[in-house]
């Protein structure tokens, strides 16, 4: 959308700048798979959604819980006579019973090495809204926070756009498979200091996203102390906790905390259910914050984006059933845990390598090697393939502020195990084809890579054409889609 | 230690404001009718609770609406994983549909400019953040909603600007003082981007007519600046004539739409303020746009989005709804407002929102904030009834009270009343007739119509509304 100079002027600066994030190339996968995607009957040729940290492995268990517990429901015959006090019940604290339930599920997913108390659970609009409160109580705009890349694309919104807030990013490499080193930590921070940028914190995604794996523990209390050191706050992202489906196991920030000197005001959780729990659509953010400061004034933002009280009921109840979330958290690691290994084996019987993980929705995979040279140029180059030859909407991890080009992340927990063969099929194909091509004259298969880039989607980077929002209108999405799958339009990717 | 920022260590929340102290006195000592007789009745939220009996049948009939239920959960896993910041298309029809019938349908709303935001506390600092850069400011008539405050000012660094209105003549808002308050703010360096009405009023419980609401398009497109309009209150309105909507008159008078933003909420008109249910409409497409990727911050729950979808779209139940709800607020009004004029205490004509605005300028010891802070500290304490002074919404006369009458059953109303009554009686402030004459006065001194005795006449008989207490620090007041 072209911002007429009158425009400018009528609206605020944050309504006519670019820092949603929205305009970067990474969504134009998402258009190609909106306007044609894959559906194992009626578009079989479809592109399939490989970039969609989605958890849709274990609703057959959470329907079956919903059947047998009519009463987590206000509009049930069991739950109805809690109608409406919960319809009115609109406190910034939180039901009690939601609160109680999710520090115990926090707990749960950390392997209950920490007991997370109640009171200092915060509801926010999302993990979205939860980064950005976190924000509005810890810096001023024009401070900046550390973050190690690659990370979540999403961070270039919520830390930053509505805060004034900026981020610094601490580039990890592939040659230690990207840890986060307290090296590359203090060298961001001296650099920042001497370009007077006022650090104020570090945040970090713990597991990550997009690499799928967990902080060891050496790490966790080298970044504690580090923070501590330079007194600065350190945001522990933790959405992906327990999609940890194999060791090593998930170690809480919480969990360092408790044998180490530290600053403990200076420590914050990010949490929510959309990932653990497959419940991206119920908004459940939270702030943990061991600062009674940050969770008072946390509480009081949270006004501004709190969890429907008809959700928090529901959730209040699911939570708080043991049987049920042990069972579900054992279950779902056991699919994540197979799916991730007949995605990798797939891969690695044709030779793609991607970074070891136990954690998340996805994989790093590793595609240096298919690069016609290192360079961001041709790891977009290559992804337009994947998208137009290949048909996956995969992530390039330019995307992710990655600094090496050549990493793709791909979600695999978002289909169906008959998707999932296609996918491996197609990635099959394209990888022998590639190795086809190497034993051609050099002429005949660079005649095709050219022709390949003349089919490739004409990268725009104009605003105007990537956020035409007649495009983007529900009415343009497939009718094939059985959810509307709107690209930009994710709260959390 | 690290410092915080600026924003969470200054003040910009508005929750050191005296006006907590009765909220205070409320949380430790609420009133129930068996546990706590003489606790505190709390008559500072402005809730709607009359029409949950209606709504509750409704859910019975309708367990798709649900889902968890047998019949909706087969919809469980796609709503749980919805997220589109678009909001499901069936949610987004349903409101815009809604929001047309509470105009009478004399407009229609474009789903695709419904944009969602956690509840109308969200869609104001939405608006703000798109409207208007740290250091500018709205003009705000006076008395306005408190929340505000905190609303359009914490996080957005933007501010607000009060135009004065006063009660000789009614607390209406005329060109004039628009015209004052916004050159006052130009010699002052200060930029107004845009001017903010609550419509129907916030305390007030009136709302503009048309010539008004044309008068005040003039004025924001003639200084080019914007115009938003609270209208949250807009089902609330129980009594001729009837609401007239910023959308309805647009569509009468020249102006430039790209000015022209409306904030609703289904807390006050439906009762649902636990569901954050929040909404941005704005003409302005860059606007809307900007506003829908700023609603990822506080989208709707996709289970209540569901929910809602559902109900909003069944047309016969709406219709009965809106008009039951009408029916219940105006009696309920009606037989407050009557019952306190016998006692001697008037309250500014109003016909709508979920409150009257109560005038005890007469019992003040004198015309100051400090006389109505002590008149306030007699009635929670003494009269042991949670009001709201009009310092609180920056009213610029002392001795105005806010005084709810929605949140509540039957008997906790009367209870209340004769808390007053028993006051006034004490204060000498009026020759009360006892309570048993008052029950038995079937024919009423009072100038009204013949639906509005007929309606009298229905009050007495009708049923109690049971409601439960609500102990809370509320998100919207």
């Amino acid at each position: 959308m072209e911002f007429t100079r009158k425009n400018r002027q009528l609206l605020s600066r944050i309504a006519t700048n670019d820092r949603h994030g929205e305009n970067s190339h990474y969504f134009d996968g998402w258009k190609a798979y909106d306007s044609n995607p894959f559906h194992p009957i009626h578009n079989p040729d479809g592109v399939i959604q490989m970039g969609l940290a989605e958890n849709p492995l274990c609703f057959d268990l959470i329907e079956k819980w919903i059947r047998e517990n009519p009463d987590a429901s206000i509009c049930t015959a069991e739950g109805l006579d809690k109608f409406k006090d919960i319809a009115i019940y609109q406190d910034y604290h939180g039901l009690r019973e939601f609160r109680e339930a999710v520090a115990k599920f926090m707990g749960r997913v950390g392997g209950n090495r920490v007991t997370f108390d109640p009171n200092r659970i915060v509801m926010s609009g999302g993990a979205t809204g939860a980064n950005e409160t976190a924000i509005f109580c810890l810096a001023d705009p024009g401070d900046a926070f550390l973050v190690p890349s690659p990370y979540y694309a999403g961070f270039t919104r919520d830390l930053r756009w509505r805060t004034g807030v900026e981020i610094v990013p601490v580039h990890c490499k592939s040659s230690n498979n990207f840890r986060i080193t307290r090296a590359a930590l203090e060298e961001a921070y001296e650099k920042a200091q001497r370009s007077n940028i006022n650090i104020k914190g570090v945040i970090i995604t713990n597991p990550s996203n997009p690499l799928g794996t967990v902080l060891d523990k050496e790490t966790m209390r080298s970044l504690v102390s580090f923070v501590t050191d330079k007194k600065i706050h350190l945001v522990s992202d933790e959405i992906y906790a327990a999609t940890v489906f194999s060791s090593p196991r998930f170690i809480s920030v919480a969990e360092v905390m408790q044998d180490m000197d530290c600053n403990r005001d200076l420590i914050h959780i990010v949490y929510s259910l959309s990932k653990d729990m497959g419940f991206p659509g119920f908004r459940v953010g939270i702030v943990y914050s061991f600062n009674d400061d940050v969770t008072n004034c946390a509480r009081k933002m949270s006004s501004f984006g709190l969890v429907s009280s008809q959700t928090q009921f529901l959730l209040a109840s699911m939570l708080s059933d043991d049987e049920f979330v042990g069972n579900f958290l054992r279950e779902s690691s056991k699919r994540l845990a197979k799916r991730h290994h007949v995605f990798t084996k797939g891969l690695e019987e044709v030779g793609i390598s991607t970074i070891k993980s136990n954690a998340g929705l996805f994989f790093w995979m590793d595609m240096r090697p298919l690069l016609k040279e290192q360079t961001t140029k041709a790891e977009t180059e290559l992804w337009r393939v994947i998208i137009n030859k290949v048909k996956l909407n995969v992530s390039p991890g330019s995307s992710f502020l990655c600094s090496e080009p050549g990493w793709f992340r791909v979600c695999f927990a978002n289909m169906d195990d008959k998707t999932v063969e296609v996918a491996l099929d197609r990635i099959r194909e394209f990888v022998l084809q590639g190795k086809e091509e190497n034993n051609h004259e050099a002429d005949k298969s660079q005649a095709r890579a050219q022709r390949w880039r003349k089919q490739n989607l004409r990268l725009s980077f104009s605003s105007s054409r990537l956020y035409d929002e007649s495009l983007m209108s529900p009415h343009m999405i497939s009718p094939h889609s059985p959810i509307p799958h709107s690209p930009l339009v994710r709260a959390r990717t | 230690m690290a410092a915080i920022s600026k924003i969470a260590t200054g003040n910009g929340h508005g929750e050191n404001s005296a006006y907590f102290d009765g909220w205070k006195a409320y949380e430790t000592n609420p009133f129930h009718p068996t546990d706590r007789p003489d606790g505190v009745i709390q008559m500072g939220l402005a809730e709607n609770q009359l029409c949950f009996d209606f709504i509750e049948k409704w859910l019975m009939e309708h367990p798709e609406a649900s889902i968890c239920t047998a019949e909706g959960v087969s919809k469980f896993k796609e709503t749980a994983l919805f997220q589109d910041y678009h909001g499901i298309p069936e949610f987004r029809q349903a409101v815009a549909k809604f929001m047309g019938k509470v105009r009478g349908d004399k407009v229609k709303f474009d789903p695709d400019r419904i944009v969602m935001s956690g509840g109308a506390t969200g869609a104001h600092e939405m608006v703000a953040f798109c409207l208007a850069d740290p250091g500018e400011a709205f003009l705000v008539p006076t008395p306005y909603y408190p929340g505000f405050d905190r609303d359009l000012r914490w996080r957005t660094g933007v501010e607000l600007v009060p135009v004065v209105c006063d009660s000789a003549n009614d607390f209406k808002i005329t060109i004039d003082s628009l015209q004052s308050a916004y050159h006052k703010a130009q010699e002052a360096n200060i930029k107004i981007k845009g001017l903010l009405i609550t419509n129907p009023s916030n305390p007030l419980g009136t709302f503009m007519d048309k010539d008004t609401l044309k008068n005040i398009i003039n004025f924001v497109n003639e200084k080019n600046i914007h115009l938003i309009g609270d209208e949250i209150y807009a089902a609330t309105v129980f009594m001729e004539p009837e609401f007239v909507s910023i959308s309805e008159v647009i569509e009468e008078v020249e102006c430039n739409r790209d000015l022209i933003h409306i904030v609703y909420s289904l807390s006050k008109d439906m009762g649902f303020p636990g569901f954050r249910v929040g909404i941005v409409y704005s003409y302005n497409d860059t606007v809307t746009s900007c506003a829908r990727k700023m609603s990822s911050f506080g989208l709707v729950s996709s289970q209540t989005q569901h929910l809602i979808a559902t109900m909003l779209s069944n047309d016969e139940f709406i219709d009965n709804f809106v008009a039951e709800s009408r029916e219940r607020l105006f009696k309920r009004h009606k037989y407050f407002t009557w019952t306190l004029s016998q006692i001697g205490i008037c309250s500014l004509k109003s016909n709508a929102g979920l409150f009257i605005w109560m005038d005890l300028r007469k019992l003040l010891k004198e015309k100051t904030f400090e006389a109505e802070m002590d008149l306030w500290r007699v009635i929670i304490d003494e009269v042991k009834l949670n009001v709201s002074p009009g310092s609180s919404f920056h009213c610029h006369e002392p001795g105005w009270f806010r005084v709810c009458f929605a949140n509540m059953d039957d008997y906790s109303m009367e209870i209340a009343l004769s808390r007053i009554r028993n006051f006034m009686v004490k204060n000498n402030e009026t020759m009360v007739p006892p309570r048993n004459k008052l029950w038995r006065r079937t024919s009423l001194k009072l100038s009204l119509s013949r639906s509005l005795s007929r309606k009298m006449d229905d009050f007495i008989m009708s049923p109690s509304i049971m409601s439960p207490q609500s102990p809370l620090v509320q998100a919207r007041t």
